[in-house]
């Protein structure tokens, strides 16, 4: 047997989810454990977006493992088994959430539009306004390159340190969307199609996440 | 000199994500990259967001806690166990 984590990993394909699969019905628990040592963290994070707290959410993510393997004789691999267990997930924390007192409703939660107003990338005091009369809308002065700034710097644990608090640090919605698409690697039709949002606003929660990390590490850089 | 279909830097920024999404219509790129070739900072601020999307990539999720790890574990014993004749 063999069970590399990456014949778990979102690349898996149909014939390694069906393998998967077969080895979970029997009940080979290092499936099992090479399944949640790669979805639980993952899975938790999601579910904390639609209940606050903490042990909620824990609950949550447990009924979603014993959901998966109640359903596993269910499974017909006519979508990727991510798919089908993120499914779960965000079932199992809606139910929940309906159960809980919120502020936000849940159909607002991935909505940038009503979430805060416009968030603009960048400062607009790094540009010109629209009625100066020489280059409206135009850098002030230019951005400070980063080519200086050497491999290692940004690779070291403390820019790792500093990229996860800026992560942590993104509003929820924000915070989901940036971390599947750019550290789990998935596709925008994946998120889309898990959380249930339109292209569009899974574009601009991507887009604003990113903006405001890389401006996170603009700082931390150069100082600026 | 500014032309009045001429992008500022100011929008460039806000187009970056859909530049890099590949959501742009074949006009608005056109309009993207014509700026971005003749414009050094937002040059710069495009690479910025390539790297900060790049160092995003290298982060990695934390491990699952050893405790709730054998947690889940046991459920899925009690599942083998029993659990599964429902």
């Amino acid at each position: 047997m063999r069970l590399a984590p990456n014949d778990v990993a979102g690349s898996a394909g149909v014939d390694d989810d069906v393998r998967l699969v077969e080895l979970l019905r029997a009940g080979d628990e290092r499936a099992f454990a090479a399944l949640i040592d790669r979805y639980h963290t993952v899975m938790l994070r999601l579910a904390t977006v639609y209940v606050r707290d903490r042990a909620v959410a824990q609950d949550v993510v447990q009924d979603t493992w014993l959901g998966v393997l109640r359903g596993l004789d269910r499974f017909e691999a006519r979508s990727p088994l991510k798919t089908w267990i993120f499914h779960i997930l965000v079932n199992t924390a809606k139910t929940r959430a309906v159960r809980e007192k919120r502020t936000i409703p849940l159909s607002a939660l991935w909505d940038p539009t009503t979430a805060d107003s416009f968030e603009p990338a960048v400062e607009p005091g790094r540009f010109f306004p629209a009625d100066a009369p020489r280059w409206p809308g135009h850098w002030t002065s230019l951005p400070p390159g980063w080519d200086a700034v050497p491999e290692e710097r940004l690779l070291s644990g403390e820019t790792r340190s500093l990229i996860h608090a800026a992560i942590d640090a993104l509003p929820p919605s924000q915070r989901e969307v940036v971390s599947l698409r750019d550290s789990e690697g998935w596709t925008a039709v994946e998120v889309c199609n898990i959380l249930q949002i339109s292209e569009t606003n899974q574009r601009v929660l991507l887009h604003r996440g990113r903006s405001r990390v890389r401006r996170a590490l603009e700082r931390y850089l150069t100082g600026t | 000199m500014t032309f009045p279909d001429e992008l500022s830097c100011r929008e460039l920024v806000e187009l970056v994500t859909d530049y890099l999404e590949d959501a742009l219509s074949p006009a608005e790129r056109v309009r993207f990259e014509e700026h971005l070739i003749a414009c050094p900072g937002c040059q710069t601020y495009l690479e910025q967001m390539r790297r900060t999307i790049d160092v995003l990539g290298r982060v990695t999720e934390e491990s699952l806690e050893p405790a709730a790890r054998d947690q889940l574990l046991d459920l899925f014993r009690n599942w083998k166990r029993g659990d599964r004749v429902n």
